[in-house]
């Protein structure tokens, strides 16, 4: 888009908008409404449900000079074309005067209405869409009153087309719109489903096994304008109409997506009032107006029938229900007795809140709170993360993204999808992994490494950069990848934990400073560092001052006398710990479940889940965003961070607990990146392209406006101009070598926590499995699904193998849900199970 | 009569053999324009004969090639020989009767447009053709004809076939752009023209078989020469595709100008029996219908003659209808070909045509009521002006037209059923 | 598999398309595919699309949409009269039904013994040979123009023999 300003005339209003706006869009942003079904603001423009027709008039020009000529009275003649033209195809003209209302427009919008309608079942009653459907509300509008189409004559059509286990296709409602079919495609690049047949039988199917089997196919049933595509976990459930909404902010990976909570009053369940469906809600800098299935379908833990619902407390050997006197009385107890030999295991899920009243009073104590985590970077985050004005949406020629020992696409589709987008838009993807990545097809260069060497791979193309010789191994990679970066106005580094431990972790963190520095883009507006989380609030909990144990948890807890873990499972990430805790002599646990490492414990805090509370959370581009309360939290269970004043206030420390604006104000007074992060400026809003969310559903779907807040854009302090030398790091070291190396990687479906206890994604989990390359296998006479051993570090797990040409040779790969005591790659046998 | 332009073979008797061909002075243009002209003037020639195109729509052709984007390349050249209107069966004649010159004219037009990478779209029930085709092609490439390096230039060009499968929508040249990248054949939005942005977003020519078998004798014989024939703003002659009530249906290469009477008396033979013509489709099935009345009758066939009548010459596949025929039916017969043709993408066709046959066949079966045949024609304008190509609106020509002219053949089948 | 029996068919058809156009083989592909077992399959999609890389919704797609594709098996020569305007003004109509009266099935109907199917088709760009059909069988698609009802059950019975094309 240029920056040439039009003005042109749209329904009687002078409207001025950047040349190249599109006139269904120059009048969106001056108010009118001109109906569409096929367009999208987010979508290329196919003008094919012919909705947005209007007439459009051209100042006609001097062929000579190119001036307009004006008539007798002064004014420009204006030719009207004698065709109705789309809205949503034609580009803005200077001078032009554009009818949406004339009866020739408004005739035609009827015409085009009524022949949607001769096939439509007009099923509006028992339709999941309706009352928030577009087709039924353009209908009321511009339709005409009645269809001269005999309604018994139409066509019968299956209502029930399961395209996937997520999404559903009412093939009678469809309107052909391709708005699915064009988001698959082009936003998300998996052309999973499609159009079949033509003229009348147009209709939408797929030919994939297993179907329609994207992770953001949710995002399909929000653009499809008429209740064709629904979602199977919302299907029936509830009527718009009866559905509250309540802002949240998802809390599965570092991403932020803002989301709407709805809910509704459950007959079914005593009047209980539980979450319907989780709808996107924009913030163009985040999520924009998508989000993942994961999010969107995985958030019936919280509402899950297996949530602690008291506090408990060990007596005679066995955990009990109790009152929170007692429970909170049991604790304070037990933290006093330890004599400042506390150690506190925090865990990325919680709030910035929680964690700096846990902080708070682990240090009050005289103990030490500590993350559960190792991947390190979050103080180079902190001076080196995404500027100011890193904004994805963004990126395009000119820039480029760096990924790094990441798969986006598991560990934060969002991510994924922008990335994506970016490179459509021109800008230079290198990726650079052990492993084949989602992003691979998008990427201008690839760089393929040793699982676990990605410092070393970082530490090549620096050198590359530079001109430093010492590169040997496959140098012209390195070369390629440095060539795609340099030069580029601005470079986002995203950096994960791919086959890293906590060392090679920090190598990794510093050798990617290193790198944004050598490109020149330390501390610029747009550029910057972001670490894969593998948590929602990772990021904050290191900006609110807790890091991981440089010596490992086991290390930690070695000469402490009482341990305090919040949001957080240890002993199931790590069976070994088991050892380590039962060292403990007392253990607090808080808790949403019974996890393994809370059967431990001597109290046991029931906390509220996201949906229950408000709080904030700071994603891995550092922004600081609310969430809000949906549903009223279970009677008994309390918000962590007032289970944390409460039980300071036990022992005499004085904890912000009268609300979590007041912890915020805390935090702002306290931590210096967050001094303008008030809860009010939290909930601060602006308008944003495009508009979406008002009456008018039909132009950007169903996802939300954002009506409570963008967030706070923390400033890194590179970018502040201040000092952001970072402690000389390690080089990468060299590691163990063997035939086959144990690679742990993530995936989006996880089992943990909060992804098993959904239902409707159950078929989706990772499942405990050995993946192998065929010739390894064959090497190893193992077949697909055979039962194996794994055994490394003298430890044995028996699992299934999956033999996949996609496994690099050399390679084992586990999904890290198997709660193995892994971190980064280690030496493995894999043998048939006898 | 004129001479014949591109039905050369009718009297050569084996021009189909490249020996043949190549004896009646086959490929010499093409080698002279390679080796002696520029593309430039090789377009200025076309311009100057003033060829227009005789896929349909009837744009000057040398105009058309000047449109392409300068400087971008690739570029690439598609015969449209998809030839799918009901009624036109000409560019099936020239491809299988006198292939070469369609072949050497399809290298004009890509040596004219830059072009190094041409495409023959063929329709799939030409399955035949493209077979006969493949090995004509490899056979220039044997001779030097096609190839690299062509007559000691740096010229390169190659020509491949490719065959749909059945769909008229794929005759639409954006449409046609899309089934040739492997997609469904349904047309883009335009612009961008395919002068623009083609076939792989590159910037393309796309020619009907008959306008690019002109080719290689008006740069033989001049502009000036095939100014000749033909009238002033339609010059040259037409491939005429006569079919339905006559007595020799055929195709017939006359003079743009020749009247209806002399294609349909002198050359078809007229009606069989003796029986009067009722009515003409200038244009296949997507006509305006014209009643054969004397006025029509002697209404030259040429482009503007024809759509100051109130049609189009079209493709000029001129079907005739008798007193026998019933334009109820014939309003049936269209709006099933269109329904069963449209792509559905866009709305007022995709609803629109089925719509019209659903009245339409009810008209037919005698089952409709007098206003049945008002909803018709309302469905019918209902749809024009609304399409995003032209078949939307080639739906309804017939079928308002036929309402417009013969109205008596609907209201009696109305009478009829009651 | 059709890349294992149709190597060099399948190498010539891509080398027609800059190779960065795969895709364009598609239609191509598909062809060969139903020539091979009269219509096309699942596993043929799966493989088109593995070869051109892209998804088999792609590929899959177009079978729907043009109409010499089939889905599903059907007679093993499908004969397909025109019975479009200019032909149906030249008897195609009463010599399709004439024809399938004889043959004892319904227009779009398979004979018993299940070698022929026939169907009525939109113009095939053969209207001054009316009564014309056109074979699609394993050996392509032909055409049998001006014909009779007789001379098109010599064909049929021709074709019963063995004898006929394919
Ligand atoms: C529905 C439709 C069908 C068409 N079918 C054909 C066709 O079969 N053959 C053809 O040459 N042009 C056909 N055309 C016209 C083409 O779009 C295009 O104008 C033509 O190929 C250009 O070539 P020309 O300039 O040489 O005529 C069709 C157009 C439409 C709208
Ligand atoms: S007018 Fe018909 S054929 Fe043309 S785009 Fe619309 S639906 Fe397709
Ligand atoms: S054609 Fe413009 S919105 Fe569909």
């Amino acid at each position: 888009m240029s920056d040439l300003q039009v003005t042109l005339t749209i329904d009687g209003l002078r409207v001025t908008v950047p040349a190249g706006t599109l006139i269904v869009d120059a009048a969106k942003k001056a108010g009118i409404d001109i109906p569409v079904f096929c367009y999208h603001p987010k979508l290329e423009p196919v003008g094919m449900c012919r909705m947005c027709l209007v007439e459009i008039g051209r100042a006609r020009r001097d062929r000579g000079t190119g001036q307009p000529v004006r008539g007798d009275d002064g004014e420009p003649v204006i030719d009207f074309s004698p065709k109705l033209e789309t809205a949503c195809t034609t580009a803005v003209g200077e001078g032009w005067v554009v009818r949406g209302l004339s009866e020739k427009a408004k005739a035609g919008r009827k015409e085009i209405v009524e022949f949607l309608l001769t096939s439509h079942p007009l099923d509006c009653p028992i339709c999941d869409k309706g009352g928030e459907c577009p087709l039924q509300n353009l209908t009321m509008a511009h339709g005409p009153g009645k269809s001269r189409f005999l309604h018994d004559e139409k066509a019968r059509l299956a209502k029930h087309v399961p395209l996937g286990d997520l999404i559903v296709l009412d093939r009678e409602r469809c309107i052909q719109c391709g708005r699915c079919v064009r988001f698959q495609e082009e936003i998300v690049g998996e052309p999973v489903i499609g159009f079949s047949q033509r003229g009348r039988g147009l209709e939408i199917t797929t030919f994939s096994e297993p179907g329609f089997d994207s992770i953001f196919s949710g995002n399909t049933s929000d653009i499809c304008p008429v209740g064709a595509l629904t979602t199977t976990d919302f299907r029936f459930e509830a009527r718009p109409w009866e559905l509250r909404a309540a802002a949240s902010i998802c809390p599965h990976c570092p991403v932020g997506c803002n989301l709407t909570l709805n809910t509704r009053r459950q007959p079914d369940r005593d009047g209980q009032i539980t979450v319907q469906r989780v709808m996107p809600r924009q913030n163009e800098m985040v999520n924009e107006i998508w989000i993942c299935d994961k999010g969107r379908f995985a958030h019936h833990y919280a509402a899950s029938p297996e949530r602690l619902r008291r506090p408990m407390v060990r007596k005679s050997n066995a955990l009990v229900e109790a009152t929170w006197e007692e429970a909170l009385a049991r604790a304070a107890q037990g933290l006093r007795a330890a004599g400042g030999k506390v150690v506190g295991i925090a865990g990325g899920r919680a709030s910035n809140e929680d964690l700096f009243n846990f902080r708070r009073l682990l240090e009050g104590v005289g103990g030490r709170a500590v993350l559960d985590e190792w991947m390190a970077g979050g103080d180079h985050a902190q001076k080196l993360g995404a500027g100011s004005k890193a904004d994805l949406g963004s990126y395009g020629a000119g820039d480029a993204i760096l990924v790094v020992a990441a798969d986006l696409h598991e560990e934060a589709p969002i991510w994924w999808l922008r990335v994506r987008q970016a490179a459509r838009r021109g800008a230079k993807i290198v990726v650079a992994s052990a492993l084949p990545t989602s992003l691979d097809p998008v990427a201008n260069e690839i760089v393929r490494f040793p699982a676990g060497d990605a410092a070393l791979a970082v530490l090549n193309v620096v050198h590359a950069l530079t001109g430093d010789s010492t590169v040997e191994a496959s140098a012209e990679l390195y070369e390629h990848a440095a060539a795609a970066l340099r030069g580029a106005e601005d470079v986002l580094i995203f950096f994960g934990r791919e086959g890293l431990d906590a060392a090679g972790s920090s190598a990794l963190a510093g050798e990617c400073a290193t790198l944004l520095a050598s490109l020149g883009c330390a501390g610029r507006a747009r550029s910057g560092l972001i670490p894969v989380w593998p948590r929602s609030n990772t990021q904050g909990a290191w900006d609110m001052g807790l890091r991981p144990p440089s010596t490992g948890l086991k290390e930690a807890l070695s000469d402490a006398k009482a341990a305090y873990v919040m949001a957080a499972d240890p002993l199931r990430d790590d069976p070994g710990l088991a050892e380590a805790l039962s060292g403990v002599d007392f253990l607090i646990v808080q808790e949403l479940f019974l996890t393994d490492t809370a059967r431990r414990a001597e109290v046991v805090f029931p906390a509220q889940a996201f949906t229950e509370r408000e709080g904030s959370l700071t994603t891995g581009d550092r922004r600081v965003q609310r969430f809000y309360p949906s549903v009223p939290p279970m009677p008994e269970a309390r918000a962590d961070w007032r289970i944390l004043a409460e039980v300071g206030n036990a022992l005499g420390l004085a904890l912000p607990g009268s609300s979590p604006a007041a912890v915020m104000l805390e935090i702002a007074a306290s931590v210096p990146d967050y001094r303008g992060a008030s809860y009010g400026e939290l909930a601060r809003v602006e308008a944003q392209w495009p508009i979406v969310g008002g009456d008018d559903l039909y132009y950007g779907g169903t996802a939300y406006r954002n009506e409570q807040g963008l967030g706070v854009k923390l400033v890194p302090a590179a970018e502040r101009g201040e000092d952001f030398s970072l402690e000389s790091h390690d080089l990468p070291v060299a590691r163990e070598r063997a035939p086959l190396m144990l690679l742990p990687v993530a995936r989006l479906y996880d089992a943990g926590t909060t992804v098993g206890a959904s239902e409707i994604l159950r078929a989706h989990l990772e499942q405990a499995s050995v993946a192998l390359n065929p010739e390894d296998a064959s090497r190893l006479g193992i077949g697909d699904r055979e039962a194996v051993e794994v055994r490394w570090d003298g430890r044995v797990r028996r699992v299934n193998a999956r033999v996949r040409a996609s496994v690099p040779p050399g390679l084992a790969i586990v999904p890290r849900s198997m709660s193995l005591e892994l971190r980064g790659v280690r030496p493995v046998e894999v043998r048939r199970a006898e | 009569m004129a001479e014949h332009v591109v039905l050369r073979h009718r009297e050569i008797p084996g021009l189909e053999r490249l020996e043949v061909y190549l004896e009646h002075g086959g490929f010499e243009a093409w080698r002279r324009a390679v080796t002696k002209t520029t593309p430039q003037e090789v377009i200025e020639e076309v311009k100057a004969s003033g060829l227009r195109g005789r896929g349909g729509a009837g744009f000057p052709t040398g105009v058309k090639w000047s449109f392409l984007t300068p400087n971008v390349f690739p570029r690439y050249v598609v015969a449209n020989a998809d030839e799918s209107e009901p009624g036109t069966f000409k560019d099936r004649e020239i491809l299988e009767r006198n292939p070469f010159q369609f072949l050497e004219g399809v290298a004009i037009c890509a040596y004219a447009a830059q072009a190094e990478v041409a495409y023959v779209y063929l329709r799939g029930e030409f399955w035949d053709v493209a077979q006969e085709m493949d090995g004509h092609l490899a056979s220039l490439r044997e001779r030097g004809l096609l190839g690299k390096g062509l007559f000691g230039t740096d010229y390169n060009l190659a020509v491949h076939t490719h065959l749909g499968a059945g769909a008229y929508i794929c005759g639409e040249e954006t449409a046609l752009l899309e089934s040739l990248e492997g997609k469904l054949g349904q047309p883009r939005l335009r612009p961008p023209f395919p002068a623009a942005e083609g076939l792989y977003g590159k910037p393309t020519v796309i020619n009907n078989v008959e306008t690019l078998a002109n080719l290689p004798p008006i740069l033989a014989r001049g502009a000036a020469w095939y100014r000749t024939m033909g009238t002033e703003k339609s010059p040259g002659t037409k491939v005429f595709s006569l079919s339905g009530k006559v007595v020799r249906p055929g195709n017939y290469e006359l003079a743009l100008g020749t009247t209806f009477r002399e294609l349909i008396f002198s050359h078809g033979g007229g009606i069989p029996d003796g029986r009067k013509a009722k009515g003409i489709l200038p244009a296949g099935a997507s006509s305006v219908i014209l009643p054969a009345d004397e006025r029509i009758l002697d209404t030259p066939m040429d482009y503007e003659a024809v759509q100051a009548a109130g049609s189009a010459l079209g493709s000029a596949s001129v079907i005739v209808l008798d007193e026998t025929t019933d334009l109820a039916w014939v309003a049936m017969k269209t709006s099933r070909f269109f329904k069963h043709e449209s792509c559905g993408k866009c709305t007022p066709c995709r609803e629109g045509t089925y719509w019209m046959l659903h009245l339409a066949e009810r008209v037919e079966r005698g089952e409709a009521r007098l206003e049945d045949i008002d909803l018709l024609d309302t469905v019918a304008r209902q749809i024009q002006g609304k399409c995003l190509c032209a078949l939307g609106e080639f739906s309804t020509m017939p079928v308002v037209s036929a309402i417009a002219s013969f109205r008596a053949d609907f209201a009696s089948r109305v009478a009829d059923g009651r | 598999m059709l890349a294992d029996k149709h190597r060099e068919t399948i190498e010539a058809i891509l080398a027609k398309y800059p190779p960065a156009q795969r895709r364009s083989a598609v239609m191509p592909l598909l062809h060969l595919a139903q020539q091979e077992r009269g219509h096309v399959a699942p596993e043929d999609l799966e493989e088109i699309a593995a070869l051109l890389g892209i998804s088999p919704t792609q590929v899959g797609s177009l079978v729907g949409f043009y109409s010499l594709y089939y889905d599903r098996p059907g007679g093993k020569y499908r004969l397909q009269i025109c019975t479009d305007l200019p032909c149906a003004l030249r008897g195609a109509q009463a010599f399709a039904q004439a024809l399938c009266d004889r043959l004892g099935i319904e227009i779009g109907g398979t004979t018993a013994d299940g070698l022929i199917s026939v169907e009525a088709v939109m113009c095939l760009a053969a209207c001054d040979r009316a009564p014309v059909f056109q074979v699609q069988d394993p050996n392509g698609l032909h055409y049998h123009e001006d014909q009779t009802v007789d001379s098109a059950l010599q064909f049929v019975e021709a074709l019963r023999k063995g004898i006929g094309r394919g």
